[in-house]
């Protein structure tokens, strides 16, 4: 399957999360890495450059940080123009009928924090229906997020393990060999991958 | 005068200027030359059109030297001349009293008694403000060092007219005649009472153009009728030189001194563009008067005497202007320039000498070859500009300059050399030091390093389309170079040695319009920027914006014009050369406007789905 990553972030140059995740994503071949505020920092996204590339990959993936529990306004305005009624979705808007659509998310908060008896009293999957829901109007299968968890605490060594379950993730999706029905079943990706339970560790 | 005498006065003077202006302009010539070769050719000398009339015109059109400088003070506001201090007394005053003693030494020696040749030398040391200020003016070089200075120096010199005329009767021989000007009130008065009335005369100037003119001009205005207002400044600067004239005063530094007064009011340029053409035309008759009082015959009769003179006197001047200009560190190109645009008498040398035929003080003989001699002088400017321009200028940019002031030392190695820091150069610095990334500058205007460097700016003489001095600047370590030469020849020259010697640095040029664009791309130039696409664009959604459209898709239909037009533009290159480049031009455009409105109606309505709601429901 061919592999889209959507990556937003407006100030990737402090994120070190994300630099090792985007590392990882360019060490891959045949991924396509689109960093949109590099490429539309006036935030006009042109829809027919981004639905010409939509068109050739089967798998997309926004990767960005957690703001204001949802991304970055860049997805938003991306969503925005690209979606366009009668393309992607509604009468004839059959194009991206059958895809699957995933995000790969950093919070500063751990796991503990996104629960129902944590902090922000959800897990990140609910904060993430409008995404869910957008994929569903636009014929797409919507799987769990991969999330990163507790960012400001994790370790080099912790970060590293992140980025080669992205990886492995990636490399899993690539081939074929991701068991899609049983990943739409889960809140996160995370547990398909070798990420071991860091969230006691990190307390 | 008749009304047939009048009228066929105006048909010669103003066909002069029709005829010969335009025809200097396209020979390059400039327009002070146009008129004094038209004034030539309809004077005595080869038409005789307006016989001996030259020198009454000249009286009459020295009126438009009044306007010419109350048009200069209106430009200047107090704190600007309050800046100008140190040059104006400074340079001037040497100016006129070096040049005035060296003349008045040589004329004893040549045998005259010492009080003739004082006024002679006194009379000499002038320069002609309307020459040198209206040619400076249309070569654009009154901004310009050279430009200042010389602004500076016939300020002083008109200030300097006024001790003159009073010391010229204490000058005559006892017993002669003293002829005073009858119309001046303050003849007669005793010399504190003298002092007196012209100090009150020039602060009666400065509050009533504050507290007088102001309120008239308000209320004028508001007649809305534009002749009156017209009228109105006519009238102020009329009365400006009455008023002067009454107390001794030259009317030319009065209206000066009006212009600056007024220079703050909100009537500034109401008053500019109403003074303009009058003060042109009246300075045109002027020069077509010196052409025309040429005295040919003198010249004949004197080859060798009159030659002599005018080449000595202008040889002198020079000399004395040359060696202030390098006193006052002007840098040796602007020193030339300097020295080449004053070297000629003034028009104040007319009225002084006739003063002084009248007075007595100077025999008549001497008067009118003296005249000859200031005339030839002042034709003669605009001829030497050209030879300095022509044949002096080109050598000194490359060769003389550079060996006057050696390239400055660069111990700096910085990612960013920006190359050019006019206007266009500075705000990319700014922007660049404002966030952190530290640049080497290099500029070839070394008067501006110098105001740079004394606002701690650091910024180096040189020229970067030379190897040397881009490796000093540290080209071999630097990753981008920022070319902002002021000349697209110059931009070019920069690429061309980049290219050649270090292809490693990545080049963003400046250009100034389409073709200059091509250029650079032929070049193979990849980042080009042209001057004033980016603002203009910003105008325009602004204008959008003033309309009534939206603030966002306003901005957002400038930035895809501007993205259009910049891809248009590479397509446009192909067809530079060739015929079919204004129809691809045509083409562009009106694709282009399509585009737009489909964009801004359609596209923002029906493209940009997301954003339109109801839209989208109802057809869901």
């Amino acid at each position: 399957m061919k592999v889209l990553v959507l990556f937003a972030h407006p100030a990737f140059e402090r994120s070190r999360v994300h630099a090792k995740l985007i590392r990882a994503v360019k060490q891959l071949p045949g991924v396509t890495l689109r960093d949109l505020y590099e490429i539309y920092p006036d935030f006009d996204v042109h829809p027919d450059t981004e639905q010409k590339v939509l068109k050739e990959h089967d798998v997309i993936i926004f990767q960005h940080p957690f703001y204001w529990y949802s991304g970055p306004a860049l997805i938003k305005q991306w969503m925005d123009l690209v979606l366009e009624h009668g393309w992607a979705y509604g009468k004839d808007g059959n194009e991206l009928k059958g895809k699957y659509m995933l995000q790969v998310i950093s919070t500063g908060g751990n796991e503990g924090a996104y629960s129902p008896e944590g902090h922000h009293g959800h897990v990140v999957k609910q904060f993430m229906l409008p995404f869910e829901q957008s994929a569903r109007l636009c014929h797409m299968h919507y799987l769990p997020p991969f999330v990163v968890h507790g960012t400001n605490q994790l370790s080099e060594q912790q970060l590293d393990q992140y980025a080669q379950g992205y990886t492995q993730l990636l490399q899993a999706i690539q081939a074929g060999q991701l068991d899609l029905q049983r990943a739409q079943q889960l809140q996160e990706l995370n547990s398909l991958t070798g990420i071991p339970q860091i969230t006691s560790a990190s307390k | 005068m008749t009304n047939e005498s009048f009228f066929y006065q105006a048909l010669v003077y103003l066909a002069t200027m029709v005829v010969f202006v335009p025809l200097a302009k396209k020979l390059n010539l400039g327009s002070v030359l146009g008129y004094l070769i038209g004034g030539i050719i309809i004077g005595p000398a080869i038409l005789g059109l307006i016989g001996h009339g030259g020198e009454d015109l000249m009286h009459f059109a020295e009126f438009g030297v009044v306007m010419m400088l109350f048009l200069i003070g209106l430009e200047l506001e107090p704190s600007l001349l309050w800046k100008l201090r140190a040059p104006i007394l400074g340079l001037g005053g040497l100016q006129v009293t070096v040049t005035a003693l060296v003349i008045t030494g040589l004329a004893i020696l040549f045998g005259l008694p010492w009080n003739q040749a004082l006024v002679i030398g006194m009379i000499l040391s002038l320069s002609s403000t309307a020459i040198v200020l209206q040619m400076l003016g249309e070569k654009g070089q009154m901004g310009s060092a050279a430009g200042q200075s010389a602004f500076s120096v016939l300020l002083f010199q008109d200030i300097a007219v006024i001790p003159m005329l009073a010391i010229f009767p204490l000058l005559a021989p006892q017993g002669a005649a003293v002829s005073e000007e009858t119309t001046s009130l303050i003849a007669g008065q005793p010399a504190w009472a003298r002092t007196l009335i012209v100090l009150g005369a020039v602060t009666g100037l400065v509050i009533g153009g504050r507290y007088v003119v102001k309120p008239i001009l308000h209320i004028v205005a508001r007649t809305r009728l534009r002749e009156l207002f017209t009228a109105s400044a006519l009238l102020l600067v009329v009365a400006i030189a009455v008023l002067m004239t009454l107390v001794g005063l030259s009317p030319a530094l009065g209206a000066f001194l009006g212009g600056v007064v007024l220079a703050n009011s909100e009537y500034r340029h109401e008053l500019e563009s109403d003074i303009e053409p009058f003060k042109g035309l009246l300075l045109g008759l002027f020069f077509i008067g010196v052409g025309a009082t040429i005295d040919f015959n003198l010249i004949v009769e004197h080859p060798m005497l009159i030659t002599g003179l005018v080449a000595g006197i202008m040889t002198l001047k020079f000399a004395v202007l040359l060696g202030l200009g390098k006193i006052f560190r002007l840098s040796r190109e602007q020193n030339l320039l300097f020295s080449f645009a004053l070297p000629q008498v003034g028009e104040f040398a007319f009225v002084l000498f006739s003063f002084a035929g009248g007075a007595a003080l100077l025999e008549k003989d001497i008067v009118s070859t003296m005249m000859a001699v200031v005339a030839i002088t002042m034709a003669l400017t605009p001829l030497l500009m050209l030879v300095f321009e022509k044949w002096i200028q080109p050598r000194l940019g490359s060769a003389a300059d550079q060996a006057d002031r050696e390239p400055d030392q660069m111990d700096e190695r910085n990612p960013v050399i920006i190359a050019g820091f006019d206007h266009f150069g500075t705000v990319v610095g700014r922007f660049l030091r404002a966030s952190g990334v530290k640049t080497t500058v290099l500029d070839l205007d070394s008067d501006r390093v110098d105001l740079l460097r004394k606002m701690g700016l650091k910024v180096y003489y040189g020229d970067a389309s030379r190897t040397d001095m881009l490796k000093s600047a540290g080209a071999e370590q630097a990753r981008v170079i920022v070319i902002a030469m002021a000349t697209p020849e110059k931009n070019r020259e920069v690429v061309a040695t980049v290219k050649k010697n270090y292809p490693h640095l990545q080049m963003l040029v400046r250009a100034t319009d389409n073709n200059d664009a091509f250029d650079l791309m032929n070049d193979g130039v990849l980042r080009i920027y042209r001057e004033t696409v980016d603002t203009s664009l910003r105008m325009a959604s602004d204008v959008l914006e003033m309309l009534g459209r939206r603030a966002y898709q306003s901005q957002r239909a400038a930035r895809m014009f501007r993205r259009f037009d910049e891809r248009s533009l590479k397509g446009l290159s192909a067809y530079r050369d060739d015929k079919q480049y204004v129809n691809v031009m045509r083409e562009r455009i009106e694709e282009l406007q399509k585009l737009i409105q489909a964009d801004a109606y359609t596209n923002m309505m029906i493209r940009d789905a997301g954003w339109d709601r109801e839209n989208a429901e109802e057809r869901n």
